[in-house]
């Protein structure tokens, strides 16, 4: 099985050519913000952090831009910083070029260029030469093991469970059999659910990491004092007629599949084995898709019940709707319907292999429902308080 | 055949799960383990949500996909409605701790 991607010189495989304009602090949005603007075939994103870290919190949101900046699916990226910010924009430049010694990286420092047009006009200038080179590149046929696949349920509700994740979670059997790469995530999603994915692990190390990491989520959840459920699940999980944590998890863990688990990574650490593998994030939409695609998955399956828009301003984000009612009434955001498992028209195995087919299509072009609506949804997993 | 319009995942599981809006009174045809059961609702179910299938006793544990996914804060009787109202997850529960 193939699809048509782009084959950067490293051997990573892209499914995208973005242009990304990218700022490493807050300060530097509104500049990031103008230089995509001016520049048609670019793409950008804000966040709210950068500063005022501490050393291992500022280190994983470093972490996150520099996946993002190395990414398969970007050609170029001109990186926006400040200059008197904690994570360092020349830092984070410096690192994307030193993994990727052929990609073209811009770096534009407001204080340095002498304030906001001035950085702009840089920006934009170089912006504009990369979109102008990233035009020539063509697709190639390529294995469709060089997928890496980043799966994820938001807007839950009862029939996530029962269709739209069990559905994934074949798609994502298929392709791990076709030798690619499947990403589970959302740690507290897994809560009550554990045994199902820690017990497949290819070894005692990879099924110890696996109960720890999900452990470890429950207690700082527990030390808060209060019930999880309201904050996860959320209101409108509880509506869709999920009661528990434990409910949804179960509902959730199918995304993974039945394959084994490979390895338990952390948040927007590199994906380095094939396989199904396990990151450790939170269950928040955004920054749980944040993590899936700084790690490196060039493509993203994204169930929902209760319907959600969202997506990745650089990793093509398909949405599944595990019902035909949402899927109906929300045709702007939804790629695909999985509803047809509820009422008996479909199988699991037949939606599996369409959210596969899709994939495919996408992964060779085919533009997802967020993307056209523009989604740019970038969220960094905070931790440690801010100063 | 009339379209199934409630599941139950695995056959021990004490809930079925509704694929329909359906009334209180409403006799409901399921499968377990592909065996024909016939059930008389006692309260609105709303799509998505749970009924029980046999009576749950308070404190025991509700089950659904083969796997406890909480437990019951009171007596329920077969064909009652069982969310937030009637029972309660056992995990996360940092207001539990003392």
């Amino acid at each position: 099985m193939e699809f048509m991607g782009y084959c950067r010189p490293d051997g990573s495989v892209g499914i995208r050519n973005h242009v990304l304009v990218m700022p490493t602090v807050v300060c530097a949005n509104q500049v990031a913000r103008g230089i995509s603007l001016n520049v048609k075939g670019t793409t950008w994103f804000e966040h709210q952090h950068g500063c005022s870290q501490l050393a291992p919190d500022a280190a994983q949101t470093a972490r996150a831009l520099i996946g993002h900046g190395a990414h398969p699916n970007v050609y170029g990226v001109i990186v926006v910083g400040l200059g008197c910010e904690v994570v360092r924009a020349q830092e984070v430049a410096a690192e994307i070029k030193k993994r990727c010694p052929y990609k073209p990286v811009q770096l534009v420092i407001i204080q340095d260029e002498g304030g906001s047009y001035r950085a702009i006009q840089a920006g934009a200038t170089a912006a504009h030469h990369m979109v102008l080179a990233a035009s020539l590149l063509k697709r190639e046929p390529v294995d469709a093991g060089q997928l890496i696949l980043g799966t994820e349920c938001g807007g839950s509700d009862a029939c996530s469970g029962i269709a739209a994740n069990p559905a994934l979670g074949a798609a994502s059997d298929l392709l791990v059999d076709l030798g690619g790469t499947s990403v589970l995530a959302e740690t507290p999603e897994l809560i009550g659910a554990e045994h199902i994915i820690a017990e497949r692990a290819v070894n005692e190390e990879v099924r110890q990491k696996c109960y720890n990491t999900i452990k470890a989520f429950e207690a700082s959840a527990i030390a808060m004092g209060v019930d999880m459920r309201g904050g996860n699940p959320t209101p409108g999980n509880i509506e869709g007629g999920l009661s528990s944590i434990e409910e949804k998890s179960l509902g959730c863990v199918y995304k993974g599949g039945s394959r084994p688990l490979q390895a338990v990574i952390d948040w927007a650490e590199a994906i380095t084995k094939k396989g199904l593998i396990y990151m450790d994030t939170p269950g928040n939409d955004i920054e749980q898709l944040t993590g899936m695609v700084a790690g490196g998955c060039q493509i993203a399956v994204f169930t929902t019940g209760r319907g959600t828009p969202t997506g990745s301003p650089i990793t093509p984000t398909i949405k599944v709707a595990s019902n035909t009612a949402m899927y109906e009434k929300m045709q702007d955001n939804m790629d695909i319907n999985a509803g047809t498992v509820v009422t008996g028209d479909e199988t699991i195995e037949q939606v599996g292999q369409r959210i596969l087919d899709e994939m495919l299509a996408v992964a060779s072009g085919k533009l997802t429902k967020a993307e056209v609506l523009g989604h740019n949804d970038f969220g960094i997993w905070r931790i440690a308080p801010t100063m | 055949m009339e379209k199934c319009k409630a599941i139950v995942m695995k056959s021990v599981d004490n809930v079925a799960t509704a694929v329909e809006d359906l009334p209180a009174g409403y006799e409901v045809n399921f499968t377990v383990n592909g065996e024909a059961v016939a059930l008389l609702l006692k309260d609105n179910i709303p799509f998505g949500h749970k009924f029980a299938i046999k009576p749950i006793t308070q404190t025991a544990k509700v089950m659904k996909y083969g796997e406890p996914i909480g437990a019951a804060s009171e007596n329920i009787e077969a064909g009652r409605h069982v969310h937030v109202h009637n029972m309660g997850g056992l995990r996360g529960r940092g207001d539990l701790q003392a």
